[in-house]
């Protein structure tokens, strides 16, 4: 017994130094970045350490970008969530192995399709000398607001969510729904007793992914509607760059810290309800 | 309740896999379905279920045609193969699902779900998770959520094919003592013959899509009606074999023929424990392998002439006859089953 136990010792210590690269990177690339991002947060103009600049996240119009970003993403999350998981469902119970391969792998293209690009195509498409823009006499604006945006960042959000939910989908057992079904439930009431509470975590988890994407995306905001919808990342990038005033660069790291804030805890909902999951559809 | 299948056929792709099953199952009979892999058996439970809907033919339940009737609308439980409890559900909870998607009160759910665990003997399980529980455990949960709605039928699908050989023995001595105590014509759905034989009351052998044969256990195994059957339902010796008129000649031993022979040269089927095995230095084959049983030992002997032969002895034996020894084999006096004679003739199961 206290062999087996020493050896674990053993066993566990070993495990820590095999991992030890991994953390070394872990810690140069995540870590000192936040460590930086949290000193000069806490930075002030005198020298010294103090709440000013999270006191100015907390003011116009640094509050009102990171609500519109908070909105945004949340829009993209659900919408994405929804529609991605009812694209998930009607391929993987299409029983067209070709459909399924030809939709996986296109969404493994387009989920990481994003940036300059992305807003390119849609500018060309739907901006207001697009191709469909002209052909369908649409009038200008159209893709430079708020949905607009919402629009764009669902085409890469869309085919994250097939990817994530299609193993979730895939878990749940045809016997579930036979089983329901014997016992006298209706589709819709499988779905609503089983399904969906099964599935949950999953598609939360999807969710949170997707709201993560959406929250931290620049780029594509950038090229597409500059200031005119104002997003978290977009101010963080003026600031960092005095593109309007110079001098608040801590005040974009406090922005970078109130997102980060935001992210943990999304992820902090989300974590435990995907372990249970995982269990489930293990 | 009855139930029939009526000249029932289905198809998969080019795949038969129900060729004409016609079958009465009588009220409150447990019926054992036994057939290899792909005989059918499972296709034609799930046409009682509602999850498959035969090509032609019909399915009847207490005389009523229910071939179109949707699943969720059939009055049949079923436990599958698989574990099939709802993951996001307690023990309780998925015992009476059933109950709560016909929305009755939260009282009675509860104490029809507290009185099926006791009946599965769960008492004290009502809180815990699937994940809690041990393979056994969770079909027995599943067995009481078929019966929560008390079905006209019981359609047991393979319930304990994914459990570990002693606890399959307990849970089928189970299944079979509710049965009689509840009195519900059950289909019980197998490709163990030992399963088969222990627990039911009629066994269908199917092969193919098609009844080879219908019976009593004993029926079944002692008077296999054709040499699929008696090859499938326990272990078979294929011994050469000439028939001359309604006898046949094994071993130097004339036996009466039990039915029409194939041909002349055929193989004797016959199972080991109508082989006798006597020690005798002037015997014609010896001991290759002894496996120790418990009650009986099973020896496989090598014939002199070429071929082998396994034979079934009593356990107290197995030291005296140790491989090696020089033997003697007889067969039991008994009329015996023909098949074609195949190239080599041998057991169809290794000892061991």
């Amino acid at each position: 017994m206290s062999a087996l136990v020493k050896n674990r010792r053993r066993g566990g210590g070993a495990g820590w130094l095999a991992a030890a690269p991994l953390l070394a990177v872990t810690l140069i690339a995540f870590g000192i970045p936040v460590a930086v991002l949290v000193i000069g947060a806490f930075s002030v103009e005198d020298g010294g350490l103090g709440f000013d600049n999270l006191s100015a996240t907390m003011r116009e119009p640094y509050i009102g970008s990171l609500w519109s970003s908070v909105k945004l993403s949340g829009v993209v999350a659900v919408l994405g969530a929804i529609l991605g998981a009812f694209l998930a469902q009607a391929v993987l119970t299409s029983r067209s192995g070709l459909l399924r391969e030809a939709v996986l792998t296109a969404s493994g293209v387009l989920s990481n399709f994003g940036g300059v690009p992305l807003a390119f195509i849609w500018i060309a498409t739907l901006g207001n000398s697009g191709v469909v823009t002209a052909a369908l006499g649409l009038g200008a604006g159209a893709l430079y607001n708020f949905w607009g945006l919402a629009l764009v960042y669902l085409y890469f959000s869309v085919p994250l969510m097939v990817l994530v939910i299609a193993p979730a989908l895939d878990g749940l057992k045809p016997q579930w729904r036979e089983a329901a079904q014997n016992s006298g439930a209706s589709t819709w009431q499988f779905w609503r007793m089983v399904g969906i509470p099964v599935l949950g975590p999953s598609l939360l988890g999807g969710g949170v992914l997707l709201f993560g994407g959406a929250f931290a995306a620049y780029a594509t905001a950038a090229a597409m509607v500059g200031a005119s919808v104002p997003l978290v990342t977009l101010q963080i990038a003026d600031a960092l760059t005095g593109n309007v005033l110079i001098g608040y660069e801590n005040v974009a790291l406090a922005l970078s810290l109130d997102m980060i804030v935001i992210a943990l805890l999304v992820m902090a909902v989300y974590l435990p309800l995907q372990k249970r999951s995982s269990r489930w559809l293990a | 309740m009855t139930v029939e299948f009526r000249e029932l056929r289905r198809s998969f792709g080019g795949t038969v896999a129900l060729d004409g099953l016609s079958l009465k199952i009588e009220q409150g009979e447990l019926i054992a379905l036994l057939g290899p892999s792909g005989c059918g058996k499972t296709t034609a439970l799930r046409c009682v279920a509602g999850f498959e809907r035969p090509d032609t033919g019909a399915v009847f339940i207490d005389g009523a045609d229910v071939t179109r009737v949707p699943a969720n609308r059939r009055d049949a439980g079923m436990v599958f193969q698989s574990y099939s409890l709802f993951p996001n559900l307690n023990v309780r909870d998925n015992v009476a699902f059933g109950l709560r998607v016909r929305r009755r009160p939260t009282s009675e759910r509860h104490d029809r779900a507290a009185e099926l665990l006791e009946l599965v003997g769960l008492g004290g399980f009502g809180e815990r998770y699937p994940h809690q529980l041990s393979g056994g455990q969770q079909q027995r949960v599943a067995l009481a959520r078929a019966l929560a709605l008390q079905p006209k039928v019981l359609l047991l699908d393979e319930p304990l094919s994914a459990l570990d050989a002693k606890v399959r023995v307990s849970l089928r001595e189970e299944i079979r003592r509710l049965q009689l105590e509840l009195g519900i014509t059950t289909i019980f759905v197998t490709h163990d013959q030992e399963e088969a034989l222990s627990v039911a009351d009629r066994v269908a052998v199917l092969k193919s899509g098609r009844l080879e044969q219908v019976g009593s256990p004993a029926e079944v195994y002692d008077r296999p009606s054709t040499p699929f059957v008696a090859e499938f339902v326990g272990t078979m010796n294929h011994l050469p074999g000439r028939v001359t008129g309604s006898t046949v000649e094994v071993f130097g031993q004339i036996l009466p023929l039990d039915g029409t022979a194939p041909g002349e040269e055929v193989d004797v089927l016959v199972r080991p424990e109508a082989v006798r095995v006597t020690p005798s230095e002037d015997g014609h084959g010896f001991i290759l392998a002894s496996s120790f049983r418990g009650s009986i030992a099973r020896l496989r002997v090598q014939l002199d002439g070429g071929g082998e032969v396994l034979a079934d002895v009593p356990g107290h034996e197995a030291v005296r006859l140790a491989p090696g020894l020089k033997v003697d084999v007889t067969l039991v006096e008994r009329p015996v089953l023909t098949a074609e004679r195949t190239a080599v003739a041998a057991p169809v199961e290794p000892v061991g």
